[in-house]
């Protein structure tokens, strides 16, 4: 098999199992960041063998808690549309990573490689067709339950999602204008290289009131805080009041994969997607054995300096308890001595890499920073949330068509009047 | 305490006095007399005259064990006061036995709606010219009046059909016919949903997500508080009061034992002033922490809540430090406490003093500026001064619509007015002016807190009398009188004077009164709690009536009503 064929195929894989292995540090990261805003101490009870990963083991509670409940489906829903909700719900978010690109595109001697699942060149469109499908999943899921409460749930999600799309695909225009391409890979490309010499020509700076509406805009395609009228659960109890187990698991993972990739969607466009700020590939891939010696003293010092904490922890716990929570200390100590020292044996043996090894150390590079900015951007997302009250249906309705909409049009009118102007048409 | 000598009582007496004949009341209250066929005439004169246009309450008594005949069974009294003063009218109406029926006031003060229907559910007095006159807080398939004397508490119920209030929207929806033509969508709201604390029902009619009327249905939480008290002695009732607002306990324990310190004419000590008010103060913090929290929280900004309920918690530890309890604290007692601070208590409550201001301000940095905030509060929900005094508004709810109205100020008790603080007003009466009200409350609390804490007397807590306190345990053990004394208290129990007195407390959610009607003996023969979420959620249906879902959310959150007190 050649290069060609098996990296998309890689691609594939880690467009579809990268959001799903961040599901539950979001899930995590939501309880402690909210603990943490309120004063609390947040979930840290759930353990194996001692381990508890301050919390992330709740989440594998949370799942068989979820799998072992029983399954109910309430008299006279129609029974189709039940099902496919939260089966859409969970799927549509997955799709939106497809577009992705993780990193700049390979060039093999000659063949381009582009590393992401799907290469297309009206990737901006796909991404808007594909957020405003998740209104179907809403809509199916509430108006199916034949419950009074979730039809009104499903009613503000079909106004609020159509409303705020508008805003949404207005707000990326500018954005569109500037790189004078549909494709989010030209648009990753042109946010490279710096703006009056200090700041990263990120859209974030050059298209900053589109950044605002498109911000206010993903926050209420995601249905969350302060525009989760959809769940509403102080109000209407929520669309997916009816639903139980693993659907309603389903819809909740929907819900936070949406989140992940409405915040890969959001640093693709506006914070530079996979470039490492100031560091344009061809610099990187100019210099990409030390690049590598860098991430290999990097990982080395931080996993030094993790062991080292764990093993003050695990005095700590050894003069306190004598119990199986010393497992963590020892296991993950042990786990991170390691890999400081496999860093430190790897550096010793590097050598100057061959034109393909370089290349695949810089895409290792730009998808961490990519990662980075996507769990920035979730972060967030929970702040937020955290924050803010929830609007009212009808102010919800205004902000969306009297404020966003005329300033996503103005955007429009001023980046073109400044295009112009400046001779780049 | 109060007095009959004052103007607008006078000019009653001089202007009325073919229609109200006076009573003798050994208390110093203003109690009248009217006869049944002149009650409209009385009441809309008494508050189109006379200026009582702030509704109280209307209370029930069964004569049938105090001598009374079929002819005189029944006493209505109807209570009222102007809205900034404390002058306390009360006026009885006599009814016989047989189908006793009086005409309904539910025109004049529109309050006295629900309280008519209370009347009539707990006695079966049936009010003229009533809009509505059906059960509220029994059950629609009860059999009987169970504050009568003669019903047979023992006598179980089974009831299972739950109301489905279709009788009631169909009278609303004939009422406003024509006014849309939407069809409308019929919702619950309760009894168990998110926001309705306790246990509330509200039916909604819908046209989109705006309310086009609603109907109310309480009495989930009620247990009979009113009949359960006539079982025991005095003293017994006390734990009964903390059950009522068990957001402030202490201020239900400080109302009930002030009505009967009234009747008994006791003067509590200094010291005992000083840590009832130190008490009622933090009761009243914690209950408007709980209405802000929770209000918050139903506006969808949770974070709020734990800054406020953190808070809570420190204070409840000082409290539970304090007399074992954290909810039901059941500490104050008739004359005096039960028992004397701890060495501790007063570090505790200076660390509240300094922790709570901090997170009051990080409340109000959150929401205070906050736009979202301000355009789902202002503006909703409001309720003009005129009509909140017409339905009963009292405490923050009623200063948010710009009447300046504490009893703290107005009848001082335990020496507010020689503390320094001032009442918080608001201005528009809207959902904001609720909350911020009582915002700003929880500082003037904290301010009267400091106060009492820096000048607590010493001294005694309870009072030297034979009537209520215990005699020294060398007197119990040394002599007869205090050995009789002693034995008298535990076997029979504290013995007001016969005669009726109505007391009202300023709590946290206005006035809490209790009518007491003491037969003489060491039963309490008849104890009528005026509970101020009852007017406060009467008036819930004007309120959100065009509004939206979201608003019916934020103003019920507003009005902190709390079950225990609105069903009793």
């Amino acid at each position: 098999m050649s290069v060609e064929t098996v990296v998309p195929f890689v691609m594939v894989l880690i467009a579809a199992l990268l959001p799903l292995s961040l599901l539950p540090v979001m899930i995590w990261a939501e309880r402690k960041v909210s603990a943490f805003i309120q004063d609390r101490t947040g979930p840290n009870r759930a353990e194996i063998l001692g381990i508890r990963l301050g919390g992330v083991i709740h989440a594998i509670a949370d799942v068989v808690k979820l799998m072992s409940k029983e399954e109910m489906t309430p008299a006279r829903v129609n029974r189709f549309y039940f099902v496919l909700g939260p089966f859409l719900a969970l799927f549509v978010p997955l799709v939106s990573f497809a577009i992705i690109p993780l990193a700049d595109s390979l060039n093999l001697g000659g063949t381009v490689i582009p590393l992401r699942a799907v290469t297309l060149n009206v990737g901006i469109l796909f991404v808007l067709a594909v957020t405003s499908f998740h209104v179907y999943a809403v809509v199916f899921g509430a108006w199916a339950s034949n419950n009074s409460f979730t039809l009104l749930g499903g009613l503000r999600s079909a106004a609020q999602m159509i409303s705020y799309e508008l805003g949404l695909g207005l707000s990326v225009v500018g954005t569109v204008m500037v790189a004078q391409s549909l494709d989010l890979g030209r648009i990753v490309e042109h946010q490279g290289g710096t703006l009056l010499g200090f700041l990263p020509a990120w859209n974030l700076f050059l298209q900053p009131l589109g950044f605002l509406i498109f911000l206010v805009c993903i926050f209420a395609e995601t249905n969350r805080n302060p525009f989760d009228l959809t769940e509403g659960e102080s109000e209407i109890v929520g669309y997916h009041l009816e639903y139980s187990s693993m659907k309603f698991a389903m819809f909740f993972m929907g819900e936070y994969i949406a989140i992940i990739g409405a915040s890969a969607v959001t640093a693709t466009l506006f914070f530079g997607g996979y470039q490492v700020p100031y560091l344009d590939t061809d610099f990187l891939r100019a210099h990409s054995t030390g690049v590598l010696r860098v991430m290999l003293v990097s990982m080395g010092a931080i996993c030094f300096v993790l062991a080292l904490l764990y093993r003050r922890y695990h005095r700590r716990l050894t003069a306190l308890y004598h119990d199986r929570r010393r497992n963590e200390a020892r296991m993950l100590g042990g786990m991170m001595l390691l890999m400081g020292l496999a860093a430190v044996v790897a550096l010793l043996f590097v050598s100057p890499l061959p034109e393909a090894g370089g290349q695949v150390v810089v895409a290792a590079v730009q998808m961490t920073t990519l990662l980075v900015k996507i769990l920035v951007v979730s972060f967030f997302f929970i702040w937020i949330r955290w924050t803010l009250p929830r609007f009212r249906y009808d102010q919800l309705m205004g902000l969306g068509w009297k404020v966003l909409i005329p300033l996503a049009l103005l955007n429009i009118f001023l980046t073109g009047a400044l295009l112009v102007f400046s001779g780049r048409t | 305490m109060t007095t009959a000598v004052s103007a607008a009582i006078d000019a009653v007496r001089a202007g009325m006095g073919d229609l109200l004949e006076p009573e003798e009341n050994r208390f110093g209250e203003a109690w009248f007399r009217a006869s049944p066929e002149n009650v409209r005439i009385v009441m809309e004169r008494l508050k189109s005259e006379f200026g009582f246009d702030l509704f109280l309450d209307i209370g029930g008594v069964d004569g049938l064990d105090r001598g009374r005949s079929n002819a005189d069974r029944f006493d209505v009294v109807y209570s009222a006061r102007p809205a900034e003063s404390s002058e306390r009218i009360h006026v009885r109406v006599t009814l016989g036995a047989d189908d006793p029926a009086v005409d309904s006031v539910s025109h004049v003060w529109a309050g006295a709606n629900w309280c008519e229907r209370e009347v009539f559910d707990q006695f079966g007095v049936r009010f003229i010219g009533h809009p509505n006159l059906k059960r509220i807080l029994n059950h629609k398939d009860f059999v009987g009046h169970p504050l009568r004397r003669d019903y047979d508490i023992k006598k179980q119920q089974w009831l299972s059909e739950p109301d489905d209030l279709m009788d009631e929207m169909e009278k609303e929806r004939a009422a406003s016919a024509g006014e849309e033509p939407n069809e409308c969508l019929l919702i619950n709201l309760g009894p168990s949903h998110p926001a309705t604390h306790g246990c509330l029902r509200i039916l909604v009619d819908l046209d989109g997500e705006t309310i086009r009327r609603s109907v109310s249905e309480i009495g989930y939480l009620h247990r009979g508080f009113e009949k359960s008290v006539e079982q025991g002695t005095y003293t017994h009732v006390i734990p009964y009061t903390d059950r009522l607002n068990y957001c402030s306990s202490v201020l239900n324990n400080v109302a009930y034992c002030r009505t009967v310190e009234h009747m008994l004419g006791i003067e509590i000590t200094p010291r005992n002033q000083a840590i009832r008010v130190i008490l009622s103060e933090l009761a009243r913090i914690m209950d408007h922490m709980v209405c802000l929290g929770a209000c918050l929280v139903d506006l969808g900004a949770l974070t709020n809540f734990w800054f406020l309920f953190n808070e809570r918690e420190k204070i409840y530890e000082v409290i539970e430090a304090l007399c074992g309890a954290r909810l039901t604290h059941n500490y104050i007692r008739i004359g005096g406490l039960a028992h004397d601070l701890h060495d501790d208590f007063e570090s505790g409550v200076r660390g509240l003093l300094r922790s709570i201001p901090a997170a009051l301000a990080d409340v109000y940095g959150l929401v205070g500026r906050n736009r979202i905030f301000l355009d789902r509060v202002v503006g909703v929900g409001v309720i003009s001064a005129e009509r909140a005094v017409s339905y009963g508004f009292t405490g923050p709810c009623l200063r948010a619509s710009g009447v300046a109205n504490d009893l703290r100020k107005d009848e001082p008790y335990y020496g507010y007015d020689e503390y320094d603080w001032d009442v918080v007003v608001g201005q528009n009466g809207d959902t904001h002016d609720r909350l911020m009200v009582r915002f700003e409350e929880m500082n003037q609390s904290l301010r009267i807190v400091e106060q009492a804490l820096n000048r607590m007397p010493d001294g005694p807590v309870n009072v030297d009398d034979k009537r209520v306190s215990f005699p020294p345990k060398e007197d119990v053990y040394g002599n007869i009188e205090g050995l009789m004394n002693h034995f008298k208290l535990v076997m029979h129990g504290i013995v007001p004077p016969e005669g009726e007195s109505y007391v009202g407390t300023e709590a946290a959610n206005g006035e809490l009164g209790f009518h007491i009607v003491s037969d003489g003996t060491a039963k309490p023969y008849r104890i009528k709690v005026r509970p101020p979420c009852f007017m406060l959620f009467s008036a819930f249906g004007e309120l959100i009536r065009g509004g939206m879902i979201q608003d019916a959310i934020a103003v019920l959150g507003s009005l902190n009503i709390i079950a225990g007190e609105l069903d009793r």
